[in-house]
Parts: structure tokens; C-alpha cells; sequence
């Protein structure tokens, strides 16, 4: 059981929760992720820990709503309800130590799984520039969070109705023209933000890490329906990942993966959710 | 003496079956079991209890049916074995009791697996099968951990909590049963049954802590040394699906067996959009491999709702790993076999998704070191089956959780955990069985392991 101990509406469709998980909280590290089953007809679904607090046993997830079952766990539970089943923490956790300088990118509500990267990288003494981006203000998330465990935060947004007008990849390509020593760059968002990340450092030659949120099932190993191809082979995303080498991600296969159940989803879209209408 | 032949077993008709997912094998009733138990010689050196991995006293329970004592011989199977409708249904008994009995030299055997099936299925239904708190043994105070709630940690956890230890199995996954709930599908093994044993386990005061991973919520040396257990029992198994590294396995439509059998029986997607997990229904299926797994992914296609269900295997149909019922029926139900044919390629269209596969004939060669006779190319045989989804069931392995996270623990060069014939490993007090130490087998030869090693569990901590 995994209790809501609060919910709130941060952004357009985009919830932030904070559960009572004592035993993902004690063990967590930045970069890995837990599964919810929130009852036992709906999915097992993936999602980055975004935040934890070891002594009160929380961790905090951002969850945008994009299909029926982020729309049920999101939305048919309140404060105070509880999630059947939630394990964790699952994947191998960042690679920590002191790079030197690193920049943390951040897309959408990417932003949530960096931020817990970007203030370890902190702490570990690391110079740290973040750039965060979203499609306008309303959706930026988290740059306060940001603010507080950077050097440096630039915000982006593609209306430029806030900070720089443009895509993250935008500042993050003027810093390696203009020579800024980059030693390492984690990169979190959609998938065609992570392929754009790569793309951008890969002629500089810095390292660059993507985090992949796969199509999963039990995100053990078991299954291997997250495989991705990395350098030609194939990896499993909830093992060996979820963080890859982004010069090595054939990212074209894994958007074509992620669209495996396109057509299932939009059924149970067209449902209108789990309201159990089919009972 | 009259020579009365072995009771068949009724099943549900193929023609129906193949498009729902109801048990396939109905049962014998109360009359035939009774007849089918009176075909046994009851003999004094019974060789069949011999061949039955956790040695069930079969003439015993057997004698016990005929009578019509339906409850005494729940309570002799039950003092070997903890999940007896489990086994009567999943058991390779023409390989293992039943290919020893002395009926079967001449005539057909003794049907004891279909005999047990059917006491626990007796049992269950009149409620003669719950535990009785006097046979259970007084608490003793020590604490084992079981990692792992397939079968062999199910066997291993009856055994123990029998003797009166504080059981703990810990399951990563949101349901206990391991293969059994996510692995086998409902039409061989329904999964009320399997709940069914386990709520037995329950009842002599065992714990299942599911959504608990270990290498990850705990480590092994912290379940030793902070959370109190005496001894570990991991029983993990096969859990990395292999895939056979071909070209074109990343294309949509292609799946791991495991995964396929996974959305299917544990998260019910054959309920879609009931249950709210999907799975790809094709029209054309290709399943790759000839055991066990490959037949129950082929019938499960078939239940979706496929055209046409390939089995795709690079040996002969003799070669076959399955059991050869379960071959039977998923010929019955319209399964074609694509035998001595060998995956090369698997080709796909520009979106990403899976059209065919590309395999080459083969010929059966000399034998190789398993004894089967090894499959040889035909050269320019090549021709593409075409398919829109892929299902490969060519085996699994270890997963490497535990191990990463256990320096102490010793694995062979597969990553499979070496432990002895009691399931010792290189660490003390930390025991290890089923398809974690030897490779993907069988559910009763996992058991069996959980049993050894409960037994030598017990012993390491009484002596």
C-alpha cells in the first residue's frame, strides 16, 4: 500500500505527489524509479523518483496525465487514499562523483527526475548549470527547486513567453561554441529532447547521459519489453539503465517502440478512463 | 485379473478451447477417480514414489482414493507436497512417477497425476484441505527470509513453517505465485487455484511481502544482519528472458515470451480494456522455440484471437522440449508446426513494425552433446514466414540483481547461483534452488530444491 499524503495540481495536467513509501525512501538514489499498481485491474507504470525525504519516508512524484492510467491514478485518488502496490527503487542510480562542471537538462516534467541528480551533483561539489525548458510558462516546473541546487539556471520556453525563447538545446550549444568546459551532461525530457541533447554535444565529445522511460511491465528484468538498442545491443532499461550513454541510444527505434499500443491507448481513451463502464 | 485401461481425462472440446481461456482439462469425477485408482497394483516396492521430485507416497494416497477416502488422501500428499492441485496439473509425470510404473510395462499407467489433481481439486472444494493448527509446530523463534514466491519458495516456506519458523517471502511483483501467476497461462493452471495453495501457506502463519525487491528494498547481508533472519532461502529463477540476437528484434510485434505470457495471465490483458494493460493481438503469430513456454504462448495467441499460430522450432518434431500433451493440444487446437526451421533474420516495414521472419530449413545431423541429434543448414533454403508478431521462448536467465548486490555469493560463468545438492551456497546460513541454480526447468524440480533446502535449512539451525 502507498498512501497519498498530498496532491497537488502544479501545472496544466500535471500532478506532483508526495507517498508515504518508507521503505523506497530509506534506499532511493537520484536516477532510479519506482512501478505503481494502483489496483489490481489497472497498469503497472514506470515513473523517475523526483524527490525523497528518508527521515519523514516520502518520495515525491511528478505524473503529467497522457493516457487513461496516469489519468486514473492521478485523478480517481485523493489525499489520504491509497495506491495498491508500488515497488521500488528500481534501475541502477546515477553515476555520482565530482565531474567538475555539469549541466543538467531538463524538459517538460523531465525537469522532476533531474532535479534530484542536479542537487547531488551539488553536493559532491560539482558546478552545476541547469537549463530547464517547457512549451510555455504555465508548464515551467520545479525552477525555484532548480534555482537552489545550481550554479547557474537558464529556463527555456518554446513561446518565449518566458526566459529564452527556444529549445534547451538552443543555450546549451551557445555554452559548447563559446568553449565553456562541459565535463559531463544529464539530459531528461521527451524523447526527441534527449535525441536533440545528444545530437548537440556529441561534435563537442561531452558525455552525455539520457534517462529512458520505456514501455515496461514488471521493470525487474523479467520481461525485457524495455529493451532498447544501445551501441547495437540490446539493453533492458529497467536494469541496465534507465541512464545510457546518449551518443550510443538509437533514439529512431525507441520512438518507434513507444508507439507499440498507440492504438490500444486510444481505446481506452475513447472509454473515457477507467470509469469501469465496461462492467 | 480384468485389465481395465487408464481413465482419459475430459477436456473441453479443441474446436471451443482454442478462442477462450477456460481450464482445457476438466477433471476426472468423483466414479472415475475411484476406478483409475483401483487400476493400481499397490505395490510393496512401489517404484513411482522414486520418480516424484518431493517423493510423494503415491501407492498410499492412491489406496486412499479408491476407497473413496478422499480426505486422508489429501493429508497424504499434502505431508510432501504444499501445492498438490499445482502439480497434478503442471508435472511432467509421463517423464518423472508414471514413466517408473510397473502398469506402463505392458499397458498404459497408472494416471497419477490426474489423481492428484483431482484429490486436490476434492479437497478444495469440500474444504478438506485446510490446516489444521495442531500439526503445525510450536514457533521456535528463528526467522527465515525466502526470496522469491514461485514454487520452490512456496515448497521451501511449507516446509519450514511445518516446523514451526517465522516464515518471510518476500516477492518483487504485486501477486505471489511467481512463473506460476505470471508464467503459466490460466487455461493450464487457473490462477484462483494457485491463490488458493498459497492462502494455505497463509494459514501456517506465512508472510508474503510482495512488491518487496531484494538486491534493492534489502540486500541479502541486511535481511542476515539488520532485519534478523537466521537463514535465506533465494529462489529467484529464471528471470532474464534470452532473445537470439538476430536482426530485427527491436521491431514492434516482437515480444519475449515472458512478457507476452506476463501482460496476458498476470496483468489479464486478454480482459483489455477491462484490465488495463494491452497486449498486441496479431493475425499471423510466429513463436520461436519447442518447449513448454513456446506451446503456452502459441495457445494463448490462438485465444487472442489469431488467423494463424506458428510454432517455429530448428529441430524435429522428436526433438521437441515440451511435454508431449501439451504438444497434443496445441495441435488439437490448430497450432502449425514449422519444425527444422531456424530464424536468421526477423524483416519489418518502415513504421517499425514486424512483417515476417526469415528462416532457413534444416536437416537433422548426428547427435550432439545433449544426445539430440543437432540441426544442420540447408544452404539456400532461405524464405520468409510471414507474421505480424513475434514470440521468442528460447529460454531464460539469471537475473543479476541479487548477485550484484551480494559480493559474498558465489555464480558460475552464466550468473546462476552455485549451491550444493541442499541448496548451501558460499555464504553461510544463505541457501539457493530451482531455475536461480540450474537454469530454467521445471516447477516440480524446484520444489523440489525448496524442499532439500528447507530440510538442510533446518538443520544448519539446529544443530
Amino acid at each position: 500500500m502507498a498512501k497519498i499524503l498530498d496532491k497537488k495540481l502544479v501545472s496544466p495536467a500535471v500532478y506532483e505527489l508526495v507517498i508515504e513509501a518508507p521503505l523506497i525512501a530509506r534506499k532511493c538514489k537520484p536516477g532510479q524509479f519506482v512501478i505503481v499498481l494502483s489496483d489490481p485491474e489497472s497498469e503497472r507504470v514506470p515513473f523517475t523518483i523526483a524527490d525523497f525525504d528518508r527521515e519523514k519516508g516520502t518520495i515525491t512524484m511528478i505524473i503529467q496525465v497522457v493516457g487513461n492510467t496516469s489519468r486514473h491514478i492521478c485523478e480517481d485518488y485523493e489525499t489520504g487514499d491509497e495506491w495498491d502496490n508500488i515497488v521500488g527503487p528500481l534501475g541502477q542510480p546515477s553515476e555520482m562523483k565530482n565531474f567538475g562542471t555539469v549541466v543538467c537538462v531538463g524538459g517538460g516534467i523531465g525537469v522532476a527526475p533531474v532535479y534530484p541528480i542536479a542537487r547531488a551533483y551539488k553536493e559532491l561539489g560539482n558546478k552545476v548549470i541547469s537549463i530547464i525548458g517547457a512549451r510555455n510558462k504555465e508548464l515551467v516546473l520545479w525552477e525555484d527547486r532548480m534555482r537552489a541546487v545550481s550554479d547557474e539556471l537558464i529556463v527555456c520556453t518554446d513561446d518565449g513567453s518566458y526566459g529564452h525563447k527556444g529549445f534547451v538545446t538552443d543555450p546549451l550549444k551557445t555554452m559548447l561554441e563559446k568553449g565553456v568546459k562541459v565535463d559531463y551532461v544529464i539530459a531528461i525530457g521527451p524523447v526527441i529532447m534527449m535525441r536533440n541533447v545528444a545530437r548537440t554535444t556529441e561534435p563537442f565529445n561531452v558525455f552525455t547521459a539520457v534517462s529512458l522511460n520505456t514501455i515496461m511491465v514488471d521493470g525487474t528484468g523479467m520481461c525485457g519489453g524495455c529493451r532498447v538498442l544501445v551501441g547495437g545491443e540490446n539493453k533492458f532499461a529497467c536494469v541496465d539503465g534507465p541512464e545510457f550513454d546518449a551518443h550510443k541510444v538509437d533514439f529512431a527505434n525507441l520512438m518507434e517502440r513507444q508507439k507499440m499500443y498507440k492504438n490500444q491507448e486510444s481505446v481506452e481513451w475513447g472509454c473515457g478512463g477507467a470509469c469501469k463502464c465496461l462492467k | 485379473m480384468l485389465k481395465v485401461n487408464r481413465h482419459a481425462m475430459p477436456e473441453q472440446p479443441a474446436a471451443i478451447r482454442r478462442r477462450n481461456f477456460e481450464e482445457v482439462a476438466l477433471g476426472y469425477d468423483e466414479a472415475t477417480a475411484i476406478e483409475e485408482a483401483k487400476r493400481c497394483l499397490n505395490c510393496p516396492k512401489p517404484r513411482c514414489v522414486g520418480g516424484c521430485p518431493v517423493n510423494i507416497y503415491i501407492p498410499k494416497f492412491i489406496h486412499a482414493v479408491s476407497e473413496g477416502d478422499f480426505a486422508s488422501a489429501i493429508k497424504i500428499i499434502k505431508e510432501k507436497s504444499s501445492l498438490p492441485a499445482v502439480c497434478g496439473r503442471v508435472c511432467p509425470q509421463e517423464k518423472q512417477c508414471e514413466s517408473r510404473c510397473v502398469l506402463g510395462i505392458k499397458g498404459e499407467p497408472v494416471a497419477i497425476g490426474r489423481l492428484e489433481r483431482f484429490v486436490a481439486d476434492y479437497a478444495r472444494e469440500h474444504g478438506l484441505d485446510k490446516v489444521d493448527p495442531s500439526e503445525v509446530a510450536p514457533k521456535n523463534g528463528k526467522k527465515i527470509a525466502i526470496v522469491g514466491s514461485g514454487p520452490s519458495g512456496l515448497a521451501c516456506a511449507g516446509v519450514l513453517a511445518q516446523k514451526g519458523y517465522d516464515v518471510t517471502i518476500f516477492e518483487v511483483l504485486h501477486a505471489a505465485g511467481g512463473v506460476l501467476m505470471y508464467g503459466i497461462p490460466q487455461f493450464r493452471l487457473p490462477k484462483e487455484i494457485v491463490q488458493h495453495e498459497i492462502e494455505g501457506l497463509k494459514q501456517m502463519g506465512v508472510h508474503i511481502q510482495t512488491n518487496a525487491i531484494i538486491g534493492r528494498t534489502f540486500t541479502i547481508d541486511e535481511l542476515m544482519k539488520e532485519e534478523g533472519f537466521d537463514a535465506v532461502y533465494i529462489a529467484t529463477g529464471a528471470g532474464l528472458p534470452h532473445f537470439m540476437h538476430i536482426p530485427g528484434e527491436q521491431f514492434n510485434g516482437v515480444y519475449a515470451a515472458n512478457e507476452f505470457l506476463t501482460r496476458v495471465n498476470l496483468m489479464k490483458a486478454y480482459t483489455f480494456p477491462r484490465a488495463a494493460t494491452p497486449v498486441f493481438i496479431g493475425k499471423k503469430v510466429a513463436v520461436v522455440g519447442g518447449g513448454n513456454v513456446a506451446m503456452d504462448a502459441a495457445r494463448t495467441a490462438m485465444r487472442l484471437g489469431a488467423e494463424h499460430v506458428y510454432i517455429v522450432y530448428r529441430r524435429g518434431e522428436d526433438e521437441l522440449p515440451a511435454r508431449k500433451e501439451e504438444v497434443g493440444h496445441a495441435k488439437e487446437e490448430g497450432i502449425e508446426f514449422c519444425l527444422l526451421n531456424n530464424p536468421v533474420r526477423i524483416v519489418g516495414d518502415e513504421q517499425g513494425w514486424v512483417t515476417g521472419i526469415e528462416c532457413i530449413r534444416m536437416e537433422l545431423g548426428e547427435p550432439d552433446a545433449s544426445g539430440r541429434r543437432s540441426p544442420v543448414e540447408i544452404k539456400g533454403s532461405n524464405y520468409i514466414l510471414e507474421a505480424d508478431e513475434v514470440i521468442m521462448a528460447i529460454g531464460q536467465g539469471p537475473n543479476p540483481l541479487i548477485h550484484q548486490t551480494t559480493p559474498d555469493l558465489e555464480v558460475n560463468r552464466r550468473g546462476n547461483i552455485v549451491a550444493d545438492e541442499n541448496g548451501a551456497t558460499s555464504m553461510p546460513g544463505v541457501y539457493a534452488g530451482g531455475d536461480i541454480v540450474t537454469g530454467a526447468a521445471t516447477v516440480i524440480s524446484a520444489m523440489g530444491a525448496g524442499k532439500k533446502a528447507a530440510a538442510a535449512i533446518d538443520e544448519y539451525l539446529t544443530k
